[in-house]
This record gives C-alpha cells, sequence and structure tokens, in this order.
C-alpha cells in the first residue's frame, strides 16, 4: 500500500495528460525520442496477473515487468500539448489531451512568475468575426469581377506630406516638383512582422524571408518583411534583396552593431526602420531571449554573450515623443540618408491617440508610419500574466487613431499598420480587410507565418513553449537537432501559397464593394451584428 | 441612375433647350425633379454680368430673413426676377411658395478688393443665408455668384418647366451654358440641396453614378475648405474636389483626373512624371473615386469639362456642330437637339481623359 501524498504533482495537475495505448504500442521509441520537452519516458511497469487455464480454478500468480511509455509528472518537464508524440507513433498508440482540472499555473508560480512564449490565452475575442462586409454593389452601382479586374493593391510606407505641402511649381501647364518631399514607399499591405533571428531559428527566419523573395521577385507582390530585433545576416545587408526587408531597432539595439558595419557595404537601400517602442503580447516589458535560445550563431549576430538576452522596456535616455522623433526618428533617417521611411511601432494602449497626435503634429515631418500592436500579437518570451492581462485590443485603437486624424484633416499623413491577432482564425485577408475599412493603411502578421511553417501553438494554451529553446517544430529553437525537422523550402512554399491565396480573396472582398483600389477608411463598407461595436467603432449595425 | 447634360453654345439658348436634351433620356421612373444651373447669361440678366445674382427657394418668411441679412451686410438690390408659375392644375410639382432671382450690388466697401475678398465675401454670405434658412426652414439658397443662376425642383421635370413657364421661350431667361439634370434623390431622402448640379465659387458640377469612396471624401473634404458642406448627395464631392484641385491648389486641370482617378501604381512607374504623381497619390488618396460616374463640369471662366471613372462604368458622349458643343450622358438627348450634326465627330470619351470645350467651341481631349 501507497501512501497518499496529497501535495505531489500528479499529471492530473498539468495541462495535458497522455493517452497512451499499450497495447498499440511497438516500442519504437520515437515518442520519447521526439518529445522535446521531456514529458514522456520509457518505464518498466510491474504487473501481477493471476491466472488459471484447467477446467478447476487452478490460479497462478505471476509477475511480470514490461516497458511502457508514462508521463512524467513534473511542473518543468511537462507535456504542451504539441501533439509530436502522436504525429511520429506509426501506430496511434499515443496522444495528449487537454486536461480541464490542470492546477499547473497554481503550483508553478513559486519558481517566480510564470514565462512562456506564443500569445495570450485569455483574451482572445474576436471583434473582427461581428464584423461582415455588408455594403454590396447591387444595382445602385455595379460590383467588379475579381477575377477579370484589375485591382491596385498598395499602401503608402513613409510620411505623407499633406497636398498643401508638396513642393510643386507649375511649369509650362505641368505641375513639377521642386522640392525634396519624405520618402514613401507604395507596398503590398500585408507586412510580415518582426520576429528575431534569435527569437525564430535562422531557418525559419530564412524560409519566411525566402517567400518574401518569391513574392517580390515572382508573383509581383511587393511584401515587406521586419528584420525583428537581432540583426539580419551579413551577406543580406550587403545584398540587393535588402529593399524588401524593414529593419528594426529596438531597446536593446542588438545586431545594430553589424548592421551598421554593413551601411557602406550596402548596393541598396532597405525597405525602411522600425522602431520598436513596445509589443501588443507584453506591453511595458522590453525584449526577452532566454540564454537557451542565446547560441553561438545567435552571439555572433547580436555580438553578445551566452546569457538571457533582456532588451529594457523602455529606450534610454528617452522620456517623451518629441525626444523620441528628434533623436531616434532623426538619427535613424540621417544614417540612411533622409531615403528611407521610418516607422514606429507600439504595443496598443488606451494612450494610442495621444502618441499618434503628437507624432502627427511633429514639424519635422518625420514619422513614417504608425504600427499598433494589439494584445493578441505574439512574442517569442513573455511573463504569462503580461501575456494574459496586459495590452489592448488593437481594432478599435486603429479605428481610434484613424477618426482622431479625421478630425484634424490629418488621415493618411503618418500610414497606420495594425497587428496582433490578425488572421487568427486563419483567414487574414478577411481580417485585413475589416481593418483596412476602419481606417488602417494595412496589416502586419507574424504568428500565422510561423503557423505555416508548422507551429502548433495556439490561444487554447497548446504549446506556446516558444521561450524555452524546445520547440517541436525547429522554428523557436536554435537546438541544430532540432531545427533540422523544419524543411525551409516547403515552409517558404506554404507562406508563399498562403498569401497567393490572401491576394485573391482580397480582391474577392474588394470586388463586391466595387472597388479596385483599397477601401481604406470604408467603413461605410461595413456592418456588424453588435450593437456595442456598432457604437464604439461607428459602423451601421445589422441584425 | 442619373442622366445627365449640359450645352455651351455661341448664341444664347432657353432652359427649354436643356429640358429637350434632357427628357428623351428618361428610364422608367427617373424623371423625378429638374435641376440646372445657367451661366453666361443673357436675357433680362445680360446687363448686371458683373454683379452677384442670388438664386433661391423660400417662403415669404425666409425671404423676409435673407433681406434683413443683405441689409445689414450692405448689399443692395438692382434687379430681380420672381417667376410667377402657371399654377395649372396637376401639374406634378413640389413647389416652394417662392424663386427668388435677385442681383445685388457689392458692399460699398469691396469696391477696391481683390477679386479673392470677393470671392470669399460672396461664399461666406451664401453660406451665412444657407444657415439662416436651414434653421428657420423657411428655404434654400443655392447659389450667389455673378452671371449664375440655378433653379432646383421636385417633381416631373416637363411639369416643373411649365410650372415656370419654361416652355414659352420668351427670351427672359437665356444663357450661354447651361447644365442640367432631371433626377431628385431616388435613393435617399428626397432634398433640394442634393439635387445637382451644384456650384461652388464659380465651379458648377454634375455628376451620375454612386461615388462609392464618399465616406472617405466626405470625411477628408470637411476639413478642407468651409465651403465643403452640405454632402447631401454622394455627388457634391466632386465638386469639392475640382474646387480643391483647382483653385485652392491651383493646380492645372488635368490634375483633377490624377487625383480622382489615379493612375494604377505600374502605369504611373512607367512615366516620366512619377514623383509628382506618386506624391498626389499619397497626399490626396481620400479624394479618390472609385466607383461608376460620370462628371461634367464649368470652370470659372466658362470652359466645360467632361470626364468619367477609371474603369469607363458610366458613359458620356460629346456632339457638336458650328454653333453649339452639347455633352449627354446617352446619344439621344444629343440626336433631339442637334438632330443634323456630322454624327462620325461624336466623342465618347474614354476612362483616361478630360474632354475639355473653351469659349469658342474648340474640343481639347487631354490624355491622363
Amino acid at each position: 500500500m501507497e501512501a497518499v501524498k496529497t501535495q505531489d504533482i500528479g499529471v492530473n495537475d498539468l495541462p495535458w495528460k497522455i493517452e497512451y495505448h499499450a497495447e498499440r504500442c511497438t516500442m519504437c521509441g520515437s515518442c520519447v525520442a521526439g518529445c522535446t520537452f521531456k514529458a514522456i519516458k520509457v518505464e518498466v511497469q510491474k504487473k501481477s496477473m493471476t491466472h488459471s487455464e484447467g477446467s478447476v480454478p487452478t490460479p497462478v500468480h505471476t509477475h511480470i515487468a514490461i516497458p511502457v511509455i508514462k508521463q512524467v509528472a513534473s511542473l518543468t518537464d511537462f507535456c504542451r500539448g504539441c501533439g509530436m508524440c502522436e504525429k511520429v507513433c506509426p501506430n496511434n498508440a499515443i496522444h495528449p489531451v487537454r486536461n480541464p482540472d490542470s492546477r499547473k499555473t497554481l503550483l508553478s508560480r513559486d519558481a517566480g512568475p510564470i514565462k512562456r512564449g506564443g500569445r495570450t490565452n485569455l483574451n482572445a475575442q474576436r471583434t473582427l468575426d461581428s464584423i461582415i462586409v455588408g455594403r454590396i454593389s447591387q444595382m445602385t452601382d455595379p460590383s467588379l469581377d475579381s477575377a477579370r479586374h484589375t485591382f491596385d493593391i498598395r499602401s503608402p510606407f513613409g510620411r505623407v506630406l499633406s497636398s498643401k505641402e508638396l513642393p510643386f511649381e507649375v511649369v509650362d501647364g505641368k505641375l513639377v516638383q521642386k522640392g525634396k518631399t519624405p520618402p514613401v514607399q507604395f507596398i503590398y499591405p500585408l507586412i510580415f512582422s518582426d520576429m528575431s533571428i534569435g527569437a525564430l531559428s535562422t531557418r525559419a527566419w530564412e524560409a519566411v524571408a525566402l517567400a518574401v523573395g518569391y513574392l517580390n521577385e515572382k508573383c509581383n507582390i511587393p511584401i515587406r518583411m521586419s528584420s525583428g530585433e537581432g540583426g539580419m545576416p551579413g551577406n543580406l545587408l550587403k545584398s540587393d534583396y535588402l529593399k524588401y526587408f524593414i529593419i528594426q531597432i529596438a531597446s536593446g539595439h542588438f545586431g545594430w552593431n553589424r548592421i551598421i558595419k554593413a551601411i557602406p557595404h550596402m548596393v541598396t537601400d532597405p525597405a525602411g526602420i522600425l522602431i520598436k517602442i513596445g509589443q501588443g503580447a507584453k506591453p511595458g516589458d522590453g525584449g526577452l531571449l532566454p540564454s537557451a535560445k542565446v547560441a553561438e550563431h545567435i552571439q555572433a549576430i547580436r555580438g553578445v554573450p551566452k546569457a538571457t538576452l533582456s532588451s529594457p522596456p523602455n529606450h534610454q535616455g528617452l522620456y517623451s515623443i518629441e525626444e523620441s522623433v528628434q533623436k531616434m526618428h532623426l538619427s535613424m533617417n540621417a544614417a540612411f540618408g533622409f531615403r528611407v521611411p521610418v516607422a514606429i511601432k507600439c504595443a496598443a494602449s488606451s494612450t494610442s491617440v495621444s502618441v499618434y497626435n503628437n507624432l502627427l503634429r511633429d514639424p519635422y515631418k518625420i514619422c513614417g508610419g504608425f504600427f499598433i500592436d494589439g494584445i493578441q500579437g505574439g512574442t517569442g518570451a513573455a511573463n504569462e500574466v503580461s501575456l494574459d492581462h496586459t495590452g489592448h485590443p488593437v481594432v478599435s485603437k486603429i479605428r481610434d487613431c484613424y477618426l482622431a486624424a479625421v478630425n484634424q484633416g490629418l488621415q493618411g499623413q503618418i500610414p497606420l499598420y495594425g497587428g496582433g491577432g490578425i488572421g487568427m482564425t486563419g483567414n487574414a485577408a478577411a481580417d485585413a480587410f475589416k481593418m483596412m475599412c476602419l481606417g488602417a493603411n494595412g496589416v502586419f502578421v507574424g504568428k500565422i507565418l510561423i503557423q505555416l511553417l508548422g507551429c502548433v501553438g495556439n490561444e487554447q494554451g497548446r504549446c506556446n513553449a516558444c521561450n524555452t529553446g524546445k520547440c517541436p517544430t525547429g522554428i523557436c529553437t536554435q537546438d541544430p537537432r532540432l531545427v533540422k525537422r523544419l524543411d525551409i523550402d516547403k515552409g517558404a512554399q506554404k507562406i508563399v501559397d498562403y498569401v497567393l491565396a490572401f491576394d485573391s480573396e482580397l480582391k474577392k472582398l474588394m470586388a463586391p464593394i466595387g472597388n479596385s483600389s483599397l477601401p481604406i477608411g470604408r467603413s461605410d463598407a461595413l456592418v456588424t451584428t453588435d450593437k456595442a461595436i456598432s457604437d464604439k467603432l461607428g459602423i451601421q449595425y445589422a441584425c | 441612375m442619373c442622366r445627365i447634360g449640359s450645352i455651351k453654345s455661341k448664341k444664347p439658348i432657353p432652359p427649354s433647350m436643356a429640358l429637350r436634351l434632357m427628357l428623351p433620356q428618361q428610364e422608367g421612373h427617373d424623371n423625378s425633379g429638374f435641376a440646372m444651373v445657367m451661366q453666361d447669361l443673357y436675357g433680362i440678366f445680360s446687363a448686371h454680368k458683373d454683379k452677384p445674382l442670388l438664386s433661391m427657394a423660400c417662403t415669404q418668411k425666409g425671404s423676409r430673413l435673407v433681406e434683413d441679412y443683405m441689409d445689414a451686410h450692405n448689399f443692395s438690390p438692382v434687379m430681380e426676377l420672381i417667376p410667377v408659375p402657371n399654377k395649372k392644375p396637376n401639374l406634378d410639382i413640389k413647389a416652394m411658395p417662392y424663386y427668388i432671382f435677385r442681383v445685388y450690388d457689392y458692399p460699398e466697401d469691396m469696391t477696391f478688393q481683390s477679386e479673392k475678398q470677393k470671392e470669399d465675401l460672396l461664399l461666406d454670405t451664401r453660406l451665412a443665408i444657407r444657415k439662416i434658412l436651414s434653421e428657420s426652414g423657411q428655404g434654400y439658397v443655392y447659389s450667389f455668384w455673378p452671371d449664375v443662376l440655378t433653379l432646383k425642383e421636385i417633381g416631373d421635370p416637363r411639369d416643373i418647366a411649365t410650372y415656370f413657364r419654361l416652355w414659352e421661350d420668351d427670351g427672359t431667361l437665356t444663357a450661354k451654358s447651361i447644365v442640367a439634370q432631371c433626377r431628385q434623390n431616388t435613393n435617399y431622402d428626397i432634398v433640394r440641396y442634393a439635387a445637382h448640379p451644384f456650384f461652388l465659387q464659380g465651379y458648377t458640377l454634375c455628376a451620375n453614378g454612386e461615388n462609392t469612396f464618399y465616406t472617405k471624401n466626405k470625411e477628408f473634404q470637411k476639413s478642407l475648405h468651409r465651403g465643403y458642406i452640405g454632402f447631401e448627395s454622394d455627388s457634391q464631392c466632386f465638386l469639392n474636389t475640382l474646387h480643391y484641385v483647382h483653385h485652392e491648389l491651383k493646380w492645372p486641370l488635368p490634375y483633377y483626373k490624377h487625383v480622382i482617378t489615379p493612375l494604377p501604381f505600374e502605369e504611373m512607374e512607367e512615366r516620366e512624371d512619377k514623383d509628382v504623381l506618386t506624391a498626389i497619390r499619397e497626399s490626396l488618396a481620400h479624394l479618390e473615386i472609385n466607383g461608376p460616374n460620370t462628371i461634367i463640369g464649368v470652370l470659372p471662366d466658362g470652359d466645360m469639362i467632361t470626364c468619367c471613372d477609371s474603369k469607363k462604368l458610366r458613359p458620356v458622349v460629346v456632339g457638336k456642330d458650328e454653333n453649339m458643343v452639347v455633352i449627354s450622358s446617352e446619344v439621344c438627348g444629343i440626336n433631339e437637339i442637334l438632330p443634323d450634326r456630322d454624327e462620325t465627330k461624336d466623342i465618347y470619351p474614354n476612362e483616361r481623359e478630360i474632354v475639355v470645350i473653351d469659349g469658342d467651341l474648340e474640343v481639347k481631349r487631354w490624355k491622363q
């Protein structure tokens, strides 16, 4: 008899339980080898059996010892529900099952705040799903044909001047530009968001970059990708493909030593610079790259020792928007000869409108984009309390900022890009379209890209182990053994295919409202089945 | 759908000519009103071309309110036309009690002021009168500008013409330029201000079709100029944009087309002037139109223009003889008033051009 020890950790205290069918198991060991979290182990199980073979009871008592797969009852090596065991098992003998009785989040805190990666597991509400494209061209004006008509799907990235500020002169009946204007690029309204080399494996980052190259070079889709805070490969910095990349600078300045050294050797300008102030998944926190992921090549790119890399929550020596504009924006503009748009990314916040107003009124006309990142954004590593309990939904915030600009007649001057949960349900085109009707010039996506590469994480607590260095899909790890699980070409192809579908779907949404240009701010095209959303966003209520 | 039309003539023509242009174009139930802007006036107004002419429809009380305002602001009346209507029974018209077309002298202190100051005064005066009449619910003011007369009413265009005795062609009202349209708004509330042509500081415009970027246009225009108000019709946005590009920014007319229907990015990229075109597209993205529309306009110098949307979803045709150029949604209207013209010279403007008719009736086609 065993004594009951109620305070011991049991598998029923964990978020996932392994369902194992010993009778189907071939003992191949693939599941144990494939589990990066060491959540299952091979154990020898003692069995005692009594059987009788004769016509009258002749009980024989035997003891056998058989090998089985057993879940580890541990708060550190626990099952994340990634399902790699199930994927690898040839006989369907094992799979994880969600445990509604989990006590993990309660019990784990005695080792300090819980850290994990991924996304919020709490605030995954879907405002965008209550919004419908409800203004359909029917008789008053014709719908377009998404397959036959041509569509002009481009958005500005860069500081746009008001028409009265354009340095035009009339010469022989034609307008001629006499002065310089801030750099503006027209790009595809879907930006691949900033996931660093470090947060991602080099192979995952390369797969995304490969997709960007292919989409630009072969598909005529001018998509741009932000590097994330962590530098870029030297060869890429010195290549012509740099023009497709937005280089990010965040408070840790990781990777910038190498970038600055590469500037004299650059053969083209980058697409832009993105100053990261904050991100939606963990607003108020800085960047965090746990030492488990700081492999040798990461140390080389970032120029750091092997240690946990924390970017501070704010840019050092900076205490106001005005100062940020005057120093950070100006210096980044100057570094690239005022030829490259410099934009800023902030976590969505109840103060976003104030920030946007302030940027709109900057006399230098130097902020080339305002990226707002909502609470449903992802991250490589954060405190769980940040992921679930801090942040702001992005939909109403984009709308608030757009309408604030409308009230001043400044709409469009600093392009708005929204992210954080775009494509959460798989349909990024519908999300992007609705965001644009509400005032965004475009959207940025991150999680969906790694999901296309093979990430199995979701908002219901599956996996979300991006911080551990044990990513089972080889995407968010630097372990050379694990990163080989990712097929770069196949991953890039998935992303390309997705974006091509996105493009078709965007046209499918533009066609019925009769528009061949992007309907930025066309809130009249939307209706909502939720009265509260109707009131908040100023769009028609329908039921 | 609205059919729209205009006539520019070497000789003064009566409004009945515009009605004859418009009526054959009627389809089904769409002749629900009549509106026209006459410019370069002859007849009883020919001696007062340099003085502002107020066009309004109001009650007796409204008339008094306006007289008080004009008095208080030192405008002195010079002459007026108050049509005596033909109140034949069974006319389909929702008439207002009074229609007043009154010529004023500028206040004395304006004598040595610049043209711009005079223009601003006329606009501000019209806006003030509009406010007075709207707030009191006593009427509507359509234009207040030298040599410009506006008439708008709800009902059957034939009956409206009978009511105002426009079929009589007695020479009282004639002009060398008329822009007209025969429909009240059948999609939204019927509001007199929603009937085009619209007029603003020398610019006249009517447009048909649906402005699918109405919300964007409106939200942007509201902060561009004090004269951009009302928005009872989505077509007003086309006038505001014309006024903004040509009058406020002082850009040459072809850029109006670049603003409302910008070239696709790929085509822009191939152009020598891509920097200018791109900058325009960036800065005035909210003035783009992207639905099915045809526009007919008149500029302050009297030039008449027409253009259509970038997919040519709403067509327009220009016909002419030696004395007259006619622009019309449908060719049947032109056939009615210019039956003997050379039809082979009719122009069906394409989606990338503006057609401009100058004072000598020379027709120019500007490719975008």
